[in-house]
């Protein structure tokens, strides 16, 4: 979920941003639609130079029922606190990573690896052209790639966050190649971001890569069913993906963008009289 | 009968998620520290994000460890240690150096150490299995599946493990000793599976 001056928009290549909604809407939405995980971006923190909004975060914390990474404006163990006494299970730093590496040792040291995702923009199409973006001056940074995503992982972060920027907002799918580049060289989870348009993207991501995650914000807002089509999809192609759900899309068709054909007239007539049980806890 | 659950607040620990949870299936449920909501609470939960020194420093500083101790060791009051909580159960972890543990389940907690291929922080979701039966895991009728995300792992007798999951090796999920519980997933972050929990430990 990217946010920005407290709206979720849609993100295309790090340069437009559409609005979508509010963030606690769209936070209950994916909850009831089975998401994983929720990763909240506020993208107009670091510019505007201030902390991250907390009362937003509390609100829509409320309803959040899944692990909450949050990001965006993180640069002091206060705010880092402040973000996980009032919902975040995890922060992701980006920028103050670059700046001082040293603070996501001091941060792991403090709260355990576990909670630390460090975050890292990418541009490039290709290997010999992948470089580490500075979203706030836009700079394409001279430092290795490669190197950076160990030296990350040695100062102690938990997780990477891996955005491939020229396929954001695009629906191309995942840049597999970088994901691929990067998880193979380090031990720790790296989740995908970037370019997911179908289901058959994440499961392309994860036949190609070793990524533990899979990243969808414009997809997952914006497609009918997305959430639980991706996962009946990776659930019969045998992947390890979490379904709770009585409905697993096994009658259904869909067409060549995988988006649902709709059911014939018979079975929704028949559909009328199935009861479903609304589960009490 | 209403119960009165008490979050300890001792700092570290994402107590707001796990007061979410508690709060929506109804209960009267508090963040505290204080000795009267401790003394006056009819289960106690004990959360945990965080690093394990940190964790156990901050609960000495407020003496909660003595008080804990008290209720819940000798007055049998019924206690869910979640994650760094459960893992605060021990007697003793080696995350950054030998820290001691409130030694309520005799065990030690220890890095994971993992086959090529499996991550370490364990992070997401995974299916727990059921070594004995609890009441903890009642509600369950498939295989139930829970959010982990932790580095350090429970080692323990066999007789205080109540279920594990695969992650490289049988990685501890959850213990029990008595009225004492703890979880190594995070029920606040797994969505109704999680919730099922909670009710199952309230219901004792």
């Amino acid at each position: 979920m990217v946010v920005k001056n407290g709206i979720v928009v849609q993100s295309i290549l790090y340069k437009k941003y559409l609005p979508v909604g509010k963030p606690h809407i769209a936070v209950e939405f994916l909850n009831q639609w089975g998401i994983d995980e929720i990763i909240l971006l506020d993208i107009s923190a670091t510019k505007e130079e201030r902390g991250p909004d907390v009362a937003m975060i509390r609100t829509l914390a409320k309803k959040c029922f899944v692990p909450l990474t949050v990001g965006g404006g993180v640069t002091n163990l206060d705010q880092v606190k402040e973000l996980m006494s009032c919902g975040a299970d995890k922060i992701s730093i980006n920028r103050k990573a670059l700046v001082e590496p040293k603070f996501i040792s001091m941060f792991a040291h403090e709260y355990g690896n576990q909670c630390v995702v460090v975050s890292i923009d990418v541009v490039g199409n290709k290997q010999s052209e992948y470089k580490v973006y500075d979203y706030l001056s836009g700079a394409h940074l001279d430092i290795d790639l490669v190197t950076w995503a160990q030296e990350v992982e040695e100062y102690g972060a938990g997780e990477i966050f891996l955005t491939a920027v020229e396929r954001d907002g695009s629906y191309r799918g995942f840049d597999v190649e970088l994901i691929d580049l990067i998880s193979e060289k380090v031990d720790i989870p790296v989740i995908a971001s970037g370019g997911a348009g179908n289901a058959e993207h994440f499961h392309h991501l994860f036949h190609m890569t070793s990524a533990s995650a899979g990243c969808a914000a414009n997809f997952f807002h914006f497609t009918e069913h997305s959430v639980n089509i991706t996962k009946s999809h990776l659930v019969k192609k045998k992947l390890p993906v979490r379904l709770e759900t009585h409905a697993d899309y096994g009658e259904n068709e869909f067409d060549r963008e995988f988006r649902l054909r709709k059911k014939n007239d018979q079975v929704l007539e028949d559909m009328l009289f199935i009861r479903i049980e609304k589960e009490i806890i | 009968m209403k119960q009165k659950i008490a979050i300890i607040d001792y700092g570290v620990g994402n107590v707001y998620s796990v007061y979410n949870s508690i709060f929506k299936l109804g209960y009267k449920v508090s963040i505290s520290s204080t000795e009267e909501a401790i003394k006056t609470a009819d289960f106690l939960i004990l959360p945990g994000v965080g690093a394990f020194e940190t964790a156990m420093n901050n609960l000495k500083a407020k003496k909660l460890d003595a008080m804990l101790t008290e209720e819940v060791v000798y007055k049998k009051k019924p206690l869910l240690g979640i994650c760094v909580g459960m893992q605060m159960l021990s007697t003793v972890s080696e995350e950054n150096g030998e820290h001691e543990g409130l030694n309520w389940i005799e065990g030690r907690v220890k890095k994971l150490s993992l086959p090529k291929g499996f991550s370490v922080p364990h992070v997401g979701w995974n299916d727990v299995h059921l070594a004995q039966k609890v009441p903890l895991f009642e509600k369950y009728v498939n295989q139930p599946h829970f959010y982990f995300d932790h580095s350090y792992h429970f080692r323990c007798d066999a007789k205080y493990i109540a279920a594990t999951c695969d992650y490289g090796m049988a990685v501890i999920a959850a213990v029990q000793k008595d009225n004492i519980f703890g979880v190594q997933f995070h029920p606040e972050k797994s969505q109704t599976t999680g919730l099922k929990l909670f009710r199952s430990f309230f219901n004792q």
